[in-house]
């Protein structure tokens, strides 16, 4: 295991989901809420005092309309000049009580959630970083990113708003309800009451809004991918002129997402206007009723006074409430959402046999265990029971440091939830040194088999060895670096040309990676305006597609690993760059044992032998000329002999004219 | 941990980003949004007048509220004296007009602003989305389809928010502020001047706020995004970052950059720390003032005791519109700037312009279709400053199919891209039956000319809906059909849902292979005179490769054809060859011709024949 941070409350939960177990137990979106406090534990102190700060806020607010009472009452009414001045002193000063708790309040917070969000955000990367790729291929692009992104942020805005109004709303709202009463009972009775169809009101606003926002957020989604669409498809749409209808299509989509904007528009319209209503009507009744108790000594002509202000003070924490139980639902589905990330666990991770300290890192946590819970794991994914697990040799003699033997062994690999696995059970072996391509039609399972051996994915049953061990029963970090790989896709990052080649070897020093990408010919790289710090990827220079995976190449070969794994890895070439690299490989290739996919009898010729994958298992291995003799379906794939040569079918066939005329 | 310093991995950027409006931000707008904008608001100009006249009406009617309380405060006395409740009624009567008209004023100018904001929004897009297909190939290729998709999505939603959420607001901050200013002018000019005491230091305060907002505002917008490309890149490449051990520098990297992030979001939160409670701290002090200022020049009876009320209740809320002002400020800013941009685009002329009067190709008639007739008369060309085509002169009669073959730059996918009018000759003409392309209508030419390139570019949706772009309304056996002709068929049928497989969801995911062959059917069901075939095939492998050569061969009877190709299994079907040299032809002829003579073709072809051994 590599260090971690270790002061994250990422590591309870890691020990407490073992590997394997079910993931994501039934947790409703308050517990998910609630669990989230332990990521507020260290703010708990700051949240305390920011409370309390924030009650004393609202208390001096409210307390300053019974100021202007005793001025109207006892200034005003009574003529007492001397008490004017202390009064409006003392309002002033409540008012700058206020003000500071307000400053004092939104200062401390900020730091609190902030952090908070910061902390959660890293350990989601970290957890993801350790999740297998299949859980990234069944998640669709946009929806991990919106968990990082967007739901923290309505969690950071809950915690940091919400929670906080929350209370105090219900405080102020308890409070001036109270006042009210003691000045004159009936009249606050009824000003109290009032209010609470507001806050029905407001609850069902939000409701019905944030369905109209989804919608319009679900419209302008599939507007926005109809535009990149159109953007990317730019050449097809003008080379049919399809424009018309492209702009037809455009505007349809448009016309939703104005509709549902007009729609919303309507009912904050409706809304505000109500609203505006409730507090207004308010005192229009107390006007009339107030002035009826001023009238008959029931209440002070200051008391009146305070009675409006102190209402208009109770619009606002009402309006918000709905906002707030609306915010604090959906920062309780966010929760949700993301603890159904943390609770998956890791599928492939360190045996305990491989030791190397892992099992320090999980106690109580056999090999047994480990293997019977991972076996069920593979069964529950795949819906019903797999193939027998085969009986594993245990405790492998071979050194670690090894020359590179690499043997597949009877291997079977299904994707969860296919019905029929892809590989049956491959078994070859490749020497030390040796280079072996792998030859099979779209579909074979060619690069799934490559994705086996650094244990991207774990085969279903069978085994793969190196110099002797289970890849599974070495430590993961070890086993990956005495194996690298080349896409076909090469992945790369907006950063420099440096950090991409140096992708995951720390400390490589600029002759190391200069010599990697001139073993790839990469030479295109001195050619950057910034050379090796020139930032590529997509933030940064575009690179063709056989520049791209160059530096995908020299990635690899700058690992010197003893296996190298190259899924056709030169197919975006053209022939004179592909020649060259593949003469600069054959170099490389003499100290790594290499299993090569290859589509061109160019990369072939690269290999010692060729192996040919056909219905999940090896048909077949030899040399390329003695396979394209013995194999036709090696023939098929590889030999373009009969391509270009106009046969006496096609061009002339008579039956095929019809579709051409219109 | 000896990582290298902060940033140095991200590298230099070769060139700018995004397109930053360049001069004094916040200035006014520049000339040519305004007149986009008076363009798109023209046809609403008594919508707009009418919102505005609804929000001063329904400002009017709030201020009438407070008014009307000190009014009502100061009948008491008369009625407690009198038991007349008449005035007092009549007060209540007025109170509740006033709240009934700015219920109803509220109510139909947010709806407005909806309505209009929704209009102008459409038609922005609609205006947006149509430039942008018409403008030509060139200008897409240097102005980036991010860019592109970034104009229509992010420009437009700045826009769009800004009619949602902040106009309204916008404007009525600016009136409550005016009218409420000049109510307490009016009920007690004394008094006013007191509370407008606040503003100076309010303004100074409020100033100062945006100018820090909208530093802090960028800031958290670049940082949020750095985290977002972190993430986005570590999970579309888990792949190679799981295989090649990334994951602690990379935990290093996004920590850091997640680091940034949170330093700003506190900056910008801490800056609203600030200035809330300010703007509450002059309100509150301005209370004070005038309860004492107040209080005295009632007992003073200079000034009703209603009068003061009405004050302590107008500034309850004052000072508020400030901080909606400062807030939206920013908002209309972002508005602005992507209307600048949006107007810059429109304002693009496309450089392969459609003629005024459109000339009619004669009708190809005659013998079910035979092609048409391509010549290039003296065209010479060129990119910037480098000339790729000197002067070109080729005819190719109705029907022959011509391979293009030569090194990289020597012309060839630029005479695909004149013929198909993606750019237009320098000098000379390329003509299609003696009619220059340049006089036809673009979708007369289209239906004639169809260029496939690598680049097959399937839409999501169904496979018979990627099929039928190419004529658009096709029956769905008219679909089959073409697919059937062209190979495509088999696998089609193979697949889960057949022709309605959703394209690259599960069940219909394809090979490069099967996604040309798709390409070609739609090109065989748009039934073009003549074929342009770019590197069509360059990225197959040779099972895909020999489906697509079938294909070929049945696409191209009974057209023109132009094939540019690496692979000479390719270029092995056409009837004639054509070798360029720097957009000169050095070779013309059959392949068989060309083979015996010796030349550049015969040579590649001999190194081409070694390589399939």
């Amino acid at each position: 295991m590599p260090p971690t941070t270790a002061s994250s409350p990422q590591h309870a939960r890691d020990q407490l989901t073992a590997p394997g177990q079910a993931p994501a137990r039934a947790q409703t979106p308050a517990q998910a809420l609630w669990r989230l406090r332990e990521y507020m534990r260290p703010y708990y102190l700051m949240l305390f005092l920011m409370i309390t700060a924030a009650i004393l806020a609202v208390s001096s607010e409210i307390a300053i309309p019974l100021i202007t009472k005793s001025v109207i009452d006892s200034v005003v009414v009574k003529g007492i000049r001397a008490e004017l001045l202390p009064l409006s002193l003392a309002a002033m000063a409540l008012g700058a009580i206020q003000a500071g708790l307000n400053f004092f309040r939104r200062w401390s917070i900020s730091s609190a959630v902030v952090g908070m969000e910061k902390t959660i955000r890293d350990d989601l990367y970290h957890h993801l970083q350790r999740l297998e790729p299949a859980f990234h291929d069944s998640w669709q692009s946009g929806q991990l990113l919106s968990r990082a992104i967007n739901d923290l942020s309505t969690i950071r805005r809950f915690a940091g708003f919400g929670v906080v109004f929350f209370i105090t709303n219900i405080w102020t709202f308890l409070l001036i309800v109270a006042l009210l009463i003691r000045m004159n009972w009936w009249l606050g009775l009824i000003t109290g009451l009032v209010f609470l169809p507001v806050l029905v009101l407001c609850l069902r606003f939000e409701k019905r809004y944030r369905v109209l926002s989804r919608l319009a957020q679900d419209q302008q989604g599939d507007l926005a991918t109809y535009v990149e669409e159109a953007a990317a498809g730019i050449r097809v749409l003008k080379s049919l002129g399809r424009r018309d209808e492209a702009a037809a299509r455009h505007l349809a989509q448009a016309k939703l997402v104005y509709r549902t904007q007009v729609d919303k528009a309507r009912l904050r319209g409706k809304f505000w206007a109500g609203l505006d209503m409730v507090p207004n009507a308010v005192i229009g009744l107390l006007l009339l009723l107030g002035t009826l108790a001023v009238s008959r000594h029931e209440l002070s002509l200051g008391g009146l006074v305070a009675f409006v202000t102190l209402t208009l003070l109770l619009v606002w924490p009402i309006e918000a409430m709905g906002f707030i139980i609306a915010t604090g639902q959906e920062a309780a589905t966010a929760a949700q959402r993301i603890y159904e990330i943390f609770d998956t666990a890791p599928e492939i991770v360190n045996s305990a046999a491989a030791g190397d300290g892992a099992s320090h890192d999980r106690p109580g946590l056999t090999a047994g265990r480990w293997r019977s819970s991972r076996k069920a794991a593979v069964q529950r994914a795949s819906g019903s029971a797999g193939p027998p697990v085969r009986a594993r040799r245990t405790a492998p003699a071979a050194s670690t440091r090894g020359a590179g033997w690499l043997t597949f062994d009877q291997v079977t690999y299904r994707y969860p939830g296919a019905p029929s696995p892809v590989l049956r059970g491959v078994s070859l072996e490749l020497s030390p040194g040796e280079t072996v391509a792998l030859v099979g039609a779209t579909g074979s399972g060619k690069t799934t088999l490559l994705q086996l051996v650094p244990r991207l994915a774990d085969v279903t049953s069978g085994r793969i060895t190196l110099d002797g061990t289970d890849v599974r029963d070495l430590p993961l970090p070890e086993l990956r670096r005495r194996v690298a790989c080349a896409f076909e896709d090469p992945t790369l990052f907006s950063a420099s040309v440096r950090e991409n080649v140096a992708f995951g070897v720390q400390h490589a020093t600029e002759d190391a990676i200069r010599a990697a990408l001139d073993a790839a010919q990469a030479d295109f790289v001195a050619d950057l305006p910034w050379g090796l710090d020139t930032r590529i990827g997509e933030q940064g220079m575009a690179l063709s597609g056989g520049q791209r995976q160059r530096v995908a190449l020299a990635r690899a070969i700058l690992a010197r690993p003893q296996v190298l794994l190259l899924d056709d890895p030169l197919s975006a070439l053209d022939v004179h760059t592909e020649a060259r690299v593949t003469a600069a490989l054959a170099d490389v290739l003499t100290t790594s044992t290499a299993l090569v996919v290859a589509h061109r009898p160019s990369t072939v010729l690269l290999a010692d032998r060729v192996a040919l994958l056909a219905d999940g298992v090896v048909a077949a291995v030899g040399r390329h000329s003695e396979l394209l003799a013995t194999q036709p379906r090696y023939r098929h794939l590889m030999s373009a002999a009969d391509l270009g040569n106009p046969g006496d079918d096609g061009r002339t066939a008579p039956g095929l004219r019809t579709g051409a005329s219109r | 941990m000896s990582a290298p310093p902060a940033e140095a991995w991200r590298g230099v950027a070769a060139e700018q980003q995004e397109d930053e409006i360049t001069g004094k931000l916040g200035t006014l707008l520049r000339r040519r949004s305004r007149r986009l904008l008076t363009d798109l608001l023209g046809p609403y100009r008594r919508l707009v007048l009418v919102i505005f006249l609804l929000i001063v009406a329904a400002q009017l009617a709030a201020l009438a509220g407070p008014w009307l309380v000190g009014v009502g405060i100061d009948q008491i006395p008369q009625l407690t004296r009198t038991r007349n409740a008449g005035p007092i009624a009549l007060i209540i009567i007025a109170f509740a007009a006033s709240v009934l008209v700015q219920a109803a004023a509220t109510r139909s100018y947010i709806a407005g602003i909806g309505r209009l904001g929704g209009r102008v929004v459409l038609e922005l897009r609609r205006r947006l989305f149509a430039h942008f297909q018409r403008l030509p190939i060139a200008f897409h290729e240097s102005y980036t389809s991010g860019r592109v998709i970034s104009r229509q999505v992010s420009d437009i939603d700045s826009i769009s928010d800004m009619f949602d959420e902040s106009l309204a607001s916008l404007v009525s901050a600016v009136l409550s502020l005016l009218l409420v200013g000049g109510g307490m002018l009016l009920l007690d000019w004394h008094l006013a001047l007191v509370v407008m005491a606040g503003f100076p230091p309010l303004i100074w305060l409020s100033i100062w706020f945006r100018r820090e907002s909208a530093i802090a505002y960028r800031q958290t917008r670049t940082r949020i995004a750095q985290v977002i490309v972190q993430f986005v890149e570590t999970f579309g490449g888990i792949r190679a970052v799981q295989s090649f051990r990334r994951e602690s520098r990379n935990e290093d990297i996004f920590g850091e950059l997640n680091q940034a992030n949170a330093d700003a979001n506190l900056r910008s939160q801490r800056l609203l720390a600030v200035y809330f409670p300010g703007v509450t701290l002059v309100g509150n002090l301005a209370i004070g003032a005038v309860l004492l200022y107040g209080g005295l020049r009632v007992i003073d009876h200079q000034m009703q005791v209603g009068v003061l009320v009405t004050f302590l209740l107008y500034l309850q809320r004052f000072f508020e519109p400030l901080i909606d002002l400062s807030q939206f400020y920013s908002a209309f800013q972002s508005a602005t700037a992507a209307l600048e941009k949006i107007s810059g685009v429109l304002d693009e002329a496309p450089s392969v312009p459609e003629p005024e009067l459109p000339t009619s190709l004669p009708d190809a008639g005659g013998p079910a279709a035979r092609g048409r007739q391509v010549r290039f008369d003296h065209v010479r060309f060129g990119y910037r400053d480098s000339t790729v085509l000197p002067d070109l002169n080729l005819a190719i009669p109705a029907g022959q199919t011509v391979a293009l073959v030569g090194a990289t730059g020597a012309g060839k996918t630029t005479i695909a891209r004149l013929l198909a009018r993606m750019y237009d000759p320098l000098q000379g003409s390329v003509l299609l039956d003696g009619v220059d392309v340049r006089q036809l209508a673009d979708r007369a030419l289209r239906h004639e000319v169809v260029l496939i390139t690598q680049e097959n570019f399937l839409f999501s949706g169904s496979i018979a809906d990627n099929i039928e772009l190419g004529m658009p309304g096709a029956s769905r056996s008219e679909i089959v059909a073409a697919a059937a002709a062209i190979g495509a068929d088999a696998f089609i049928s193979a697949l889960p849902d057949g022709y309605d497989a959703q394209v690259g969801k599960s069940g219909g995911r394809l090979s490069a292979g099967q996604r040309q062959l798709i390409s070609f059917a739609r090109a065989f069901l748009a039934a073009p005179a003549v074929l342009v075939l770019d590197e069509a095939t360059s990225l197959l492998d040779i099972p895909s490769e020999r489906l697509v050569q079938d294909a070929l061969r049945t696409i191209l009877t009974g057209r023109t054809a132009v094939i540019i190709a690496h692979r000479l299994s390719t270029v092995a079907i056409a009837d004639r060859v054509l070798v360029l040299d720097h957009g000169r032809i050095t070779e013309d002829g059959s392949p068989e011709q060309l083979l015996s003579a010796a030349g550049e073709y015969s040579s590649l072809h001999a190194s081409w024949q070694e390589s399939l051994a």
